[in-house]
């Protein structure tokens, strides 16, 4: 049985995407039951697990492919956070593709590669080997390119060109690192950390800038980002995957696996490369936030916004010190759940009401409050306002820094936050407090239905409110951040 | 007895079946599916067997090596075998359409001749495959080469005959040179048979024979063959004859004819002749092979034509192959990491094949739906042919060597013993070759993603779109579970090497 859960739990989006690309267009009755009933599937595993993993199970499947190779799936804290985290995002943003996509073509290759995209975020989150999650990050790639391009005009096209320029010479630097290491010191498994002393240091400080050159394109790291911003082109749903329930994530993520399961925080210091890795993110911030400032598109400048948010977590990381751990490991969770409404509420005013600018905004929230109060809800909470998300990790970040003998951080903490108060509430002023613009005032109210649109941005405004309320509850973002930097971490 | 029988009938089979295409030409559809059946019964036979019994031979009517044609069955001989028996069933089938003779029409000379020579060609690959004696294998390569370069002019057009007499050029110097290496290594040591020359442990002072002899010997039995394989720089005849033939011939020689060559190059020098392998001469190979992915990868680069992309494709493909002679080749063959370059170096000949294979005969489906084969044509085929453009793009994860599929396992294996050796810079050629196939793969796949303006195509049967999907799902199901053809291809694989990486 408990061999068999983690295979599960892969399965219930892996079936659902494979039996949804065979679906004729006109069955949506069938593909919204696949797909929905795979998600609460999912969910339902999760929650089980969660208890268990609490109480110290480890559940663990091995499947060999060749000596040396094989893969293996491991459900502990750290992965249960990630799956969590995307599994929930999936039901929530399925339903409201259904509504967004409609009846447009070719929704039957949109779900299924969708569905695909989940499969292969879970095997990164379960993965317990480097190369059980190489084979998941280029499922990855591969899957989320077809939806990339999924509207398949020149602009998609370019922009799933864009994706893969950064994507495929990135893996091939992460699969060089992980051969390199291994023909070494044997196959690394994250539970049970190789002795990496076999390599010199100047080897391993190498070895080391190959898996963040490869990992940072996923998490676009500066100068990595360039694709995230092109990816703009693909349709609200698929923003949605990208920045919050899949793509960037697994890149942060895969950046946590090496720091703290497969170098180490004591190896990292030793080798002085903590340093260099806070520095890097700490740019990171600096570098998406000034350049969000600049953009006049809504999505262009939610999608800079990402670039520097998903540092924090790699900044956290860094800096190894436990508040940072903590903090970083439960923004991952506070920045999916704000970032993923911000772009629900964009695709809301886009589809609904044309707008994509930010000077369109002008007066919108009496045309449409409830997309509004979760637009600007997401936006408070990104700019780190009490009592969101984002002001937990914040505090965490700062005392974290502090903690290490990094004050210079909070200078860097303390910029990011008032570039972002200054490219976000805007926005959030233009929305409540400017008259509408001609192009609002001319036409009927601009309809915020179906309920399927709505609602998921709605549940992830107050998610993102509540987990920042409710922080000290053992299943909060932070509880389970601070369980699983108790446990594995900070002994 | 019935093992002897199945192994004959791997080789007997395809002749029969060819000769029997002949005779009642209206048929050879139905002759061809025949051949493909008893075929596939032989290898049911055989495999349990060989995992079982370990090596099958059989010396036909009781004479050995030297005097009568033995048969020899091990696992690499299996794979290959299997690999083959899956691409000829999907050609053979995807073909039926194009060359099966219409009731009330009059036969064409194509019609008539492609069944015999799919068949014939299908016999020497066995022949090749199973084959210990140098000369034996000389009549298949002979054999496969005739097959295969009426294959190319089969429809009589200009264009191909005049690639098709190129080939043969070719293909006859190679001959040339093999033989000459064959009379050479006679002369010295009295035998062909490859056991018995390795017995007589030639390259290792205690044998027969001068040095010297043995050296030019085997060069000249390798350049032979590695003009039949198309290593760089001998490749020059491979691209206009892979993409002048119609798309089921196409597929067979992409995908299968340099393998059997290829073949015996393994067997010539990890088997019979291990320790005359110099450094010198594994690196020249090695970087030959290197040359090759990188040559035809940006010649693939620069293609209109989508059957030249994949055609130059099979040449950069073909490389990576002679990658395996530094990485296992002379002495390191004892190291524990030689293992797994040689198996990967069989992985990438497999994968390869199933992989070209299907994107051959994805050519052949869009060439239907468009009438050419130009790149700008194929803007909208992603929406009239979904189930060609995703075997497409899974045989395009195959050949790029990403997970899951049976080209990751083997650049994986051959990457894994690039760096244990220290050998990086071949690990380097392997990655950035994954990198520059990627790139002019993505080329074609984008187009036919992208939004036509007039999408007007002709209709293409499911069948015809099904089977190429098949075959990319086998390429990417041999990554999957790469387990069991693991462990098939270890049965007498030339021992001194411990098994794998640890």
């Amino acid at each position: 049985m408990n061999a068999a859960l983690p295979v599960l739990l892969l399965l219930t989006s892996l079936v659902a995407a494979t039996a949804t690309f065979f679906l004729p267009q006109e069955s949506h009755r069938l593909r919204n039951l696949l797909n929905l009933g795979g998600a609460v599937l999912k969910l339902g595993l999760i929650a089980f697990m969660l208890i268990q993993v609490v109480q110290g199970t480890i559940y663990e499947t091995r499947l060999e492919f060749a000596p040396g190779l094989y893969l293996l799936l491991r459900v502990d804290a750290l992965s249960l956070l990630f799956v969590s985290l995307s599994a929930f995002l999936w039901l929530l943003t399925t339903i409201y593709a259904i509504a967004y996509l409609g009846n447009k073509p070719d929704l039957s290759r949109f779900f299924g590669f969708f569905s695909l995209c989940v499969a292969a975020t879970t095997g990164i989150a379960l993965s317990g080997t480097l190369i059980s999650f190489f084979i998941f990050f280029e499922l990855l790639t591969l899957s989320t390119w077809p939806l990339v391009v999924h509207k398949q005009d020149a602009k998609s096209i370019a922009a799933g060109r864009s994706y893969l320029t950064y994507a495929l010479p990135a893996s091939a630097l992460l699969l060089i690192a992980i051969v390199w290491l291994e023909s070494t010191v044997g196959p690394v498994e994250f539970a049970m950390p190789a002795d990496l002393r076999q390599l010199d240091d100047t080897s391993l400080r190498i070895i080391f800038a190959l898996f963040i050159a490869g990992l940072g394109a996923k998490a676009a790291l500066v100068p990595l980002h360039g694709w995230l911003p092109a990816a703009m082109a693909a349709p609200a749903p698929v923003s949605a995957l990208l920045h919050a329930v899949a793509v960037v994530k697994a890149g942060a993520f895969g950046v946590m696996r090496i720091v703290l399961d497969v170098f180490g925080l004591d190896l990292m210091a030793e080798l002085g490369l903590a340093l260099p890795l806070a520095l890097l993110a700490s740019v990171t911030i600096l570098w998406g936030s000034a350049r969000a400032l600049q953009q006049t598109e809504i999505k262009k400048r939610l999608a800079f916004s990402t670039v520097s948010q998903v540092s924090y977590i790699v900044l956290g990381i860094a800096l190894a010190s436990p508040f940072a751990v903590i903090g970083g490991l439960a923004h991952l969770v506070h920045q999916g759940l704000m970032k993923i409404t911000l772009f629900f509420c964009a695709g809301i005013f886009d589809e609904r009401a044309g707008i994509t600018r930010v000077d369109q905004l002008d007066g919108i929230g009496a045309r449409m409050p409830w997309a509004s109060v979760c637009f600007s809800l997401g936006a408070i909470g990104m700019v780190g306002l009490p009592p969101t998300a984002g002001f937990i990790t914040k505090i965490y970040l700062g005392i974290g820094a502090v903690q290490a003998g990094a004050p210079w951080v909070i200078a860097v903490l303390a910029a990011s936050t008032l570039l972002n108060a200054a490219y976000f509430l805007p926005l959030v002023y233009r929305i409540w407090f400017l008259e509408p613009g001609a192009a609002i005032t001319a036409g009927d109210a601009p309809t915020e239905r179906p309920l399927g649109l709505i609602a998921p941005a709605v549940i992830t405004a107050f998610a993102s409110v509540a987990v920042g309320l409710l922080a000290a509850a053992t299943f909060s973002p932070l509880g389970w951040a601070t369980l699983i930097a108790e446990r594995e971490y900070l002994r | 007895m019935i093992l002897s029988l199945a192994l004959v009938a791997l080789v007997a089979v395809p002749l029969l079946a060819a000769l029997l295409a002949v005779v009642v030409p209206r048929r050879g559809a139905l002759i061809a599916l025949l051949g493909v059946a008893g075929i596939a019964t032989a290898l049911v036979v055989l495999v349990p067997a060989l995992v079982r019994q370990g090596v099958l031979s059989l010396s036909i009517g009781g004479w050995n090596a030297p005097l009568g044609i033995t048969l020899r069955l091990d696992g690499l001989g299996l794979a290959f075998l299997s690999m083959v028996a899956t691409v000829m069933a999907a050609v053979l089938v995807s073909a039926r359409p194009q060359f099966a003779a219409r009731a009330g029409s009059g036969e064409t000379r194509s019609q008539w001749a492609f069944w015999p020579l799919a068949l014939l060609l299908w016999s020497a690959l066995n022949v090749a495959f199973l084959s210990r004696d140098l000369f034996n294998l000389y009549v298949a390569l002979e054999l496969l080469t005739v097959a295969a370069v009426a294959l190319v002019a089969i429809e009589g057009k200009a264009g191909s005959l005049a690639a098709g007499l190129r080939y043969m050029m070719f293909a006859l110097a190679g001959s040339l040179a093999y033989l000459l290496g064959v009379a050479l290594l006679y002369a010295g040591h009295g035998t062909l048979d490859l056991t018995l020359l390795a017995a007589q442990g030639i390259g290792s002072g205690r044998s027969g024979g001068t040095a010297a002899a043995d050296l030019i010997a085997a060069g000249l039995i390798t350049a032979g063959l590695a003009v039949k394989t198309a290593l760089f720089p001998f490749h020059a005849w491979l691209p206009p004859a892979h993409s002048g033939a119609p798309a089921p011939a196409s597929a067979m020689l992409s995908a299968l004819v340099p393998k059997a060559s290829f073949l015996i190059l393994i067997r010539l020098w990890f088997e019979a002749l291990p320790e005359l392998a110099s450094p010198v001469l594994l690196t020249l190979l090695g970087a030959l092979g290197a040359a090759a992915v990188l040559f035809g990868s940006v010649l693939a680069l620069r293609q209109s034509r989508l059957k030249l992309i994949v055609a130059y494709s099979t040449v950069a493909q073909i490389g990576y192959l002679f990658l395996v002679f530094p990485l296992a080749g002379g002495d390191s063959f004892a190291q524990p990491w030689a293992a797994g370059a040689w198996t990967g170096a069989v992985f990438q000949a497999l994968s390869h094949g199933l992989a070209k294979a299907a994107m051959f005969l994805c050519a052949g489906v869009w060439i239907i739906a468009v009438g050419h084969d130009r790149l700008d044509g194929m803007r909208g085929l992603a929406t009239a042919t979904p189930m060609t453009a995703f075997a497409f793009a899974l045989a395009a994860v195959s050949l790029v060597g990403l997970p899951p599929s049976g080209g990751f396992t083997a650049k994986y294996l051959m990457l894994t013993s690039a760096f244990a050796s220290g050998q990086v810079v071949w690990g380097a050629v392997l990655v950035v070759g994954g990198l520059l196939s990627a790139a002019y793969l993505y080329r074609p796949l984008a187009l036919a993603f992208a939004k036509a303006d007039t999408p007007t195509f002709a209709p293409v049967s499911r069948r015809l779109q099904l089977v190429p999907l098949l075959l990319a799902l086998a390429a990417i199901t041999l990554g999957l579970a790469s387990q069991t053809p693991f462990s098939l291809i270890q049965i007498g694989r030339p021992a001194s090497a411990v098994e794998g990486l640890e």
